[in-house]
């Protein structure tokens, strides 16, 4: 590791890094339940000190890849090897993985303590140094005063903790967190990803997270995978995936955005111009790697990029003129949603800036809503 | 939760499950036996059904026993639902305890106790023994199980169903009669199955509070069978169990159908 | 409204304190009473229409002869303690039998349950009485079981099950494994596979997962099943008259020849009081049980 300096600081990117060898690898890894394909010939590759997310809807083969990673599934063909070791013969118990379980899974027979305390004992640990290494881990999640409390007396954000604090007891080379925060309410989740995001970097360990709340994806992983029926979709960081989706899915998946299906008119300068709708000056827009004149393609643009006038603007490339429909007064932000002539509808974001708002803008005034040529992305898919 | 069937599973199942039913598979198949030697196999014959069919005191007890049942559970389904209803929507009342404590208690009861005290107090108010003590014997131990069987019901059944009739209008009478009962009414008729068959097969509190004249069909049974194992018996149990059994796969099939309906429906409205 | 909702309580209220409790009352009484060879044989020591006097004077008049009878009879006292016994001994065999059923049943598939859980029902609609009454055929000297030893050679003559306490034992287990059976399978049933899952990934085997979660868990289910044995089989008297035979006392069988052959009233009100006296802390633990297995439910 570097020395961080102001203005050099490392960024954490091992996957850039042809270097670096990577923690686990899945290989071509196909599984199927009877006729029903969960994973699709998945290659991928997540590096030491990942913080490592699979997004996706229910049914999208995310809980499975995680399941083949545990070892209570295992995969129809393909390989998965951690530290370059097929991982395939070796039983749930004798795998250097944990796992958080979606339910938790914390037993309730047994004390905080004795939950925490589970694995070591079946652990190569010895005996006198586990009651130290189950101090340390109640340390870490704050729960030293409900050691000895059985797993129903506690809140639900405090077996959250207990069952994060079992599963790191053992040092496991990988921790599996199955929706590890879906139980909680808003407010308590929104702590708890910056808490579980203070220890991963503390402990170090890789960790890969299932969840299909994509606010979450992006708050806390290094990187994100979005899923869809058995296969990745895309993979790269948060900013990217919001920023430069590769894929309608994904863009739709991602947040808020418009999406406006058109033609390609013409392609010159590494601009591309998209005609949508007739008698509408046509879109003007970033070329992605081969176009061609005539395609259709989809241009996404996130309402936030959207600006919204009285007046129409001069200086920038995309100007559309059409009337208020709706106002989503969100505190934070405003939302309008504008009717284009044809009967579209187009989102524009405002943030409220101000406290005392000047309303220049209600309903059914006639607006221009504009953005720059490189605001919004053209996909091809 | 993939759970895993083991052999070791499969195994004891197979053993259990023949536990439990060889036994009564060898009384069928041995009441078609020709001998009089019961354990002897002679051949095939259903001529001690057609013995069982001539034997007076039989038909007689059997029709006896009948009527103490339709009778003695109709009216412990009234009760027990009654019960039902108030322990678990009643609220507090002077007593209450008491109520649970005798609602459970007999449940618990050794058959010979409930059958004595039953007897005693029949002595007491100077009641003559016959059918009509039977039936009030049977109806006293059976509302108890139709409570329990209803009470579980209305504990899970949503109150604001209820509170929703009243609100539209619904005297809390309607309610009950209109929304309450169709909701519960599994549960009733379950009761009532479940009465009548323990009136159907009871033997000991029978034995203490019935009179000369009122001889039940398990009664006939256990004075019969205490003289070791007869054809004749053999064959009684068969016609007994192959009505229970049809029974039994009947009212498990038809649920399993409405279960079936009602999911598909489910199914069908989501697409819409 | 206030009427109907007193007539609601006060209809079950009223059968269930004439037909159960005063019962009751009256076996306690002719329990303190003295014998006489009449019809009703007994004297009664207490007359309701003298009122508050026949009150006290019937407490005065109260004799516990009855029960001193029963503690200083050695056959009372055999018969008691060998019902212990012998209720003891069956549930847990009924445990043992029952325990692998439930679980190989929680196993099953999803959509197999059902049909076990019928299967396992099932006995219980067949009269109790055919079901014990199928044994005899199975257990005499000339009976099938006998037959099938004989012919596979394990042995060389009859075995005497029949009119012994092993008869006993075999009859209770299979009239009372449904009811062991049920409770645990239910508790089994709703163990959440994750748990399971769970150990195994914190490096339990499979065998020390089941005994170190699936086991515990079912522990309430074990209870209560073992209760619901215990409790019928200590007042047992079908399965000891059809198949125990002279040599079998259990207290039921007793408290019924007591009232029909020796027609000693007072004395049979005492073995009931005594009976019902010694079922009260199973009955009353099984209720804590149940209290506790509800609120742990909430």
């Amino acid at each position: 590791m570097q020395m961080a300096q102001p203005g050099t600081r490392p960024v954490f990117a091992p996957w850039s890094d042809p270097a670096e060898k990577p923690l686990i690898q899945f290989r071509n890894v196909t599984k199927k339940f009877g006729d029903f394909v969960a994973i699709d010939n998945i290659t991928v590759d997540i590096f030491r000190r990942e913080f490592f997310a699979l997004l996706g809807p229910s049914g999208c083969g995310k809980t499975t890849l995680m399941r083949m990673l545990a070892g209570f599934e295992a995969p129809t063909s393909g390989t998965i090897l951690l530290d370059g070791v097929d991982i395939a013969p070796v039983p749930p118990n004798k795998r250097p993985v944990n796992m958080m379980f979606q339910s938790y899974a914390l037993f309730p027979h047994l004390s905080v303590w004795d939950n925490i305390a589970f694995g070591l004992r079946r652990s190569d640990m010895p005996k006198e140094q586990i009651p130290a290494r189950v101090e340390e881990m109640l340390r870490l999640v704050r729960l030293e005063k409900f050691a000895k409390r059985r797993p129903h007396q506690i809140s639900g954000g405090q077996r959250q903790r207990v069952a994060l604090a079992r599963s790191l007891a053992k040092a496991p080379k990988l921790l599996l967190l199955d929706e590890p925060l879906g139980a909680l309410d808003k407010k308590l989740r929104q702590d708890t990803q910056f808490e579980l995001m203070d220890i991963q970097e503390k402990t170090g360990t890789t960790f890969v997270i299932v969840t299909h709340d994509q606010e979450e994806a992006m708050t806390v992983a290094s990187r994100v995978a979005v899923m869809d029926h058995g296969k990745m979709i895309q993979i790269d960081t948060p900013d990217r995936i919001y920023e430069t989706p590769n894929s309608v899915y994904v863009a739709d998946f991602i947040g808020d955005v418009n999406i406006i299906e058109g033609t390609v008119a013409d392609v010159a300068g590494g601009k591309v111009s998209i005609s949508w709708a007739e008698g509408q000056p046509a879109l003007i827009g970033t070329a992605p790697e081969g176009i061609a004149k005539g395609a259709r393609v989809h241009y996404a643009i996130r309402p936030e990029k959207v600006a919204i006038a009285t007046q129409p603007p001069s200086d920038r490339a995309n100007v559309i003129e059409g009337t208020v429909h709706d106002i989503a007064y969100l505190g934070n932000i405003s939302t309008y949603k504008v009717e284009l002539p044809g009967g579209r509808m187009m989102k524009a974001q405002v943030a409220n800036d101000r406290r005392i708002a000047r309303r220049d803008i209600t309903w059914d005034d006639k607006v221009w809503l504009s953005f720059t040529d490189t605001a919004g992305i053209v996909l091809l898919k | 939760m993939n759970r895993r069937f083991s052999w070791f599973n499969a195994t004891s199942l197979t053993l259990g499950f023949a536990f439990l039913y060889l036994p009564m598979l060898i009384l069928v198949i041995y009441s078609f036996n020709a001998s009089k030697l019961v354990t002897v196999w002679a051949g095939f014959s259903t001529k001690w059904y057609g013995e069982l069919l001539q034997n007076e005191a039989f038909l007689g007890a059997a029709w006896i026993t009948l009527k103490v049942a339709v009778i003695s559970s109709t009216v412990a389904t009234v009760l027990g639902t009654m019960a039902a209803y108030v322990m678990v929507r009643a609220g507090r009342f002077a007593g209450r305890t008491l109520f649970s404590g005798m609602i459970y208690a007999p449940l618990v009861m050794p058959e010979v106790i409930t059958g004595l005290a039953m007897l005693l107090l029949f002595i007491s108010l100077g009641l003559d023994r016959g059918v009509f003590t039977i039936i009030l014997a049977h109806i006293t131990f059976t509302m108890c199980f139709v409570s329990v069987v209803v009470s579980s019901r209305l504990a899970t059944f949503d109150k604001s169903l209820e509170e929703a009739a009243l609100d539209l209008g619904c005297t809390p009478f309607d309610a009950f009669k209109s929304v309450t009962l169709p909701i519960i009414a599994p549960a009733v008729i379950s009761g009532w199955l479940l009465a009548f068959t323990l009136s159907l097969d009871d033997l000991v509190i029978s034995q203490f509070v019935a009179g000369p004249s009122s001889t039940t069909l398990p009664m006939k049974i256990f004075s019969a069978v205490r003289l070791g194992v007869s054809p004749e018996i053999n064959a009684l149990s068969t016609i007994l169990i192959s009505i229970v059994t049809v029974g039994v796969i009947s009212a498990s099939l038809i649920s399993k159908r409405n279960i079936a309906r009602q999911r598909a429906d489910e199914q069908k409205a989501l697409q819409l | 409204m206030n009427l109907r909702r007193l007539l609601l309580i006060l209809t079950p209220y009223a059968w269930l304190l004439l037909f159960f409790l005063i019962p009751f009352v009256i076996v306690m009484k002719i329990a303190l009473s003295d014998y006489a060879i009449s019809i009703p044989p007994y004297t009664p020591t207490f007359d309701i229409s003298a009122g508050w006097d026949g009150l006290k004077e019937f407490l005065s008049g109260l004799d516990v002869e009855n029960f001193t009878f029963l503690a200083t009879d050695a056959l009372y006292v055999t018969a008691y303690l060998s019902s212990l016994k012998i209720a003891l001994i069956s549930t847990v065999l009924t445990l043992l039998v029952a325990y692998p059923i439930a679980y190989g049943m929680a196993q099953a598939s999803e959509e197999w349950r059902p049909t076990l859980m019928m299967l396992v029902i099932l006995p219980f609609w067949t009269s109790f009485l055919i079901r014990v009454y199928s044994w005899i055929g199975i257990l005499s000297n000339e009976g099938f079981l006998n037959q099938f030893l004989l012919w596979t050679g394990i042995i060389n003559e009859p075995l005497a099950i029949m009119n012994t306490q092993n008869a006993v034992y075999i009859g209770i287990v299979y009239s009372y494994l449904p009811f062991m059976i049920l409770p645990i399978y239910a508790a089994l049933e709703k163990l959440d596979g994750s748990l399971i899952e769970a150990a195994e990934d914190l490096g339990c085997s499979k065998a020390s997962a089941f005994w170190l979660v699936t086991f515990p868990l079912s522990i309430p289910g074990v209870i209560a099943g073992c209760f619901l044995v215990f409790i019928p089989a200590l007042g047992e008297f079908v399965i000891p008259s059809l198949l125990g035979g002279s040599d079998t006392l259990m207290i039921g069988k007793v408290l019924y020849e007591e009232f029909f052959s020796n027609r000693d009233w007072p004395v049979a009100s005492a073995v009931a009081v005594v009976l019902l006296l010694i079922l009260i802390v199973p009955i009353v633990l099984f209720q804590r049980n149940e209290q506790k297995q509800r609120e742990a439910n909430q």
